[in-house]
């Protein structure tokens, strides 16, 4: 029925069963959906933030989805400033996913801010005071020049390219895209690291608080540096699970291995840096303001040492080991374990700067405050994914997404 | 915000701020401009990139 809109060379399933699956997840979608209505016509009494918990679970989500879209940036970055060419094979996914992960980002804090007609008062009565103003003008920026990536791949759309326009207008855009990749690694790096930042600069929060050079404390850097580790290893799982679904190879090992060493080697480093970054806060930082290692991890029924162990080890330290060797990354098993290691590593130290900086207790009369999600923020949270699922499903089906899927899956 | 809005300071804060958030908006801007001059100039004279791979 839609096979006029498919692209040249390429099988896909049949229209029922593509129909029945996004019915599924449009389903989802929907419950989201009504959720956020709910937080924008009820307000955000929905949700169970507080006074005291002031960041919601959609906040780690939030900050979690920026870091593992940056992929996007950096893939772009090495791609079109760095030159590495065999990177052409995944970038349309790497720019498709980066799209969704900030699209979602947006609508977060849409819902976040529970006014969202008042959105706009970010941009003409901006604090130029506060890094949330930085991160909102870059995050905006950043959507614009990842749109500006996505708009020629929908235009290679068989039926859209037909159109001289559009056909020219995708080639255009194509030749000027170095352009629009630097500006989007600039706005990349200072969105990054003004979320660490954010986190850094609270020196009422002895958990987060960090020293830094000049305004910038070393969480700006490390956030900054963990997105473009770990970003590109989400685009990887993605294009696993993508090639798992549709049991088709479509990227390939040569590009997935050259990102991965590049990815590996961006996490090693970083996870040094990180490493030192907490052996000087758990023995200079936080001692200098009255607090020992034990307490931020004790007391309480939720937060232990597994998660810094969790965080670093598991999710850092592993995946950086596997994916720097040429034997880790050359065997598909381990360098799968890597990514989805590594994506749990970010999420887990996203997490830990968001909401376990919140419920440590910072006077001596306060408990642990552990905090736990209404059914509205989860819904809201899982909206962006099953969000992101539909639109790989009609970009896949419809977009040259992956230029090799042809060549690696001949139609008769 | 512009410097015509009452809350304008000239200060480095709004300067290098709000001049960040234009110098971003005029790149993509004039990228876009160009891209969409570009295409319609490409129009006129008929030229085809047919033949040519993109990525």
């Amino acid at each position: 029925m839609d096979s006029a809109l498919i692209p040249n060379g390429v099988r896909r399933c049949s229209i029922n069963k593509f129909m029945i699956a996004l019915a599924i997840a449009g389903a989802v979608l929907l419950w989201g959906v009504y959720a956020m209505f709910l937080c924008w016509f009820k307000g955000l009494n929905q949700t169970n933030m507080n006074d005291y918990y002031g960041f919601a679970l959609w906040i780690w989500a939030d900050l979690a989805i920026i870091a593992l879209g940056g992929g996007a940036f950096f893939t772009g970055f090495l791609r079109y400033i760095m030159g590495k060419d065999e990177l052409k094979n995944i970038i349309n996914y790497a720019v498709l996913i980066g799209f969704i992960c900030y699209s979602s980002a947006l609508l977060i804090l849409a819902i976040d801010i529970g006014q969202p007609l008042r959105g706009w008062f970010i941009f003409w009565h901006a604090n130029v005071h506060s890094m949330l103003t930085e991160v909102a003008f870059c995050l905006t920026c950043y959507f614009m020049v990842l749109t500006i990536e996505y708009i020629p791949l929908i235009l290679e759309n068989k039926q859209i390219d037909k159109v001289p326009f559009f056909h020219h207008l995708s080639h255009n855009m194509h030749s000027v895209m170095a352009v629009f990749a630097a500006t989007g690694a600039f706005l990349s790096f200072f969105h990054q690291g003004s979320l660490g930042g954010v986190a850094g600069v609270l020196f009422g929060r002895p958990f987060a608080f960090r020293e830094g050079l000049f305004i910038w404390p070393w969480t700006f850097f490390l956030f900054t540096w963990s997105a473009a580790a770990y970003g590109p290893c989400f685009t990887l799982m993605v294009t696993k699970i993508t090639e798992m679904v549709t049991k088709k190879k479509l990227v390939k090992d040569n590009v997935v291995e050259l990102l991965a060493k590049i990815s590996g080697w961006m996490m090693a480093t970083y996870i040094i840096a990180k490493i030192i970054d907490t052996y000087y806060w758990a023995n200079v930082t936080a001692p200098s303001l009255g607090f020992n290692i034990m307490h931020f991890y004790s007391n309480n029924s939720f937060y232990g040492l597994w998660i810094l162990f969790l965080e670093i080890i598991l999710g850092g330290v592993v995946p950086a080991a596997i994916l720097i060797t040429e034997k880790g990354r050359k065997n598909s098993l381990a360098r799968n374990t890597a990514f989805v290691l590594a994506v749990i590593g970010v999420c887990v130290n996203r997490w830990v700067m968001v909401l376990q900086v919140m419920a440590v207790p910072v006077m001596s009369f306060d408990t642990w405050a552990l905090y736990y999600p209404s059914w509205q923020e989860v819904a809201t949270t899982i909206l962006p994914v099953a969000y992101g699922i539909i639109l790989i499903m009609i970009s896949y089906r419809y977009l040259p997404i992956f230029p090799q899927e042809p060549e690696l899956n001949p139609v008769d | 915000m512009f410097p015509f809005n009452f809350e304008w300071i000239w200060d480095m804060s709004h300067i290098v701020f709000m001049g960040g958030l234009w110098y971003a908006l005029t790149i993509l801007g004039l990228g876009m401009t160009y891209c969409i001059i570009k295409t319609i100039f490409d129009i006129y004279k008929g030229d085809s990139h047919h033949d040519q791979g993109h990525h």
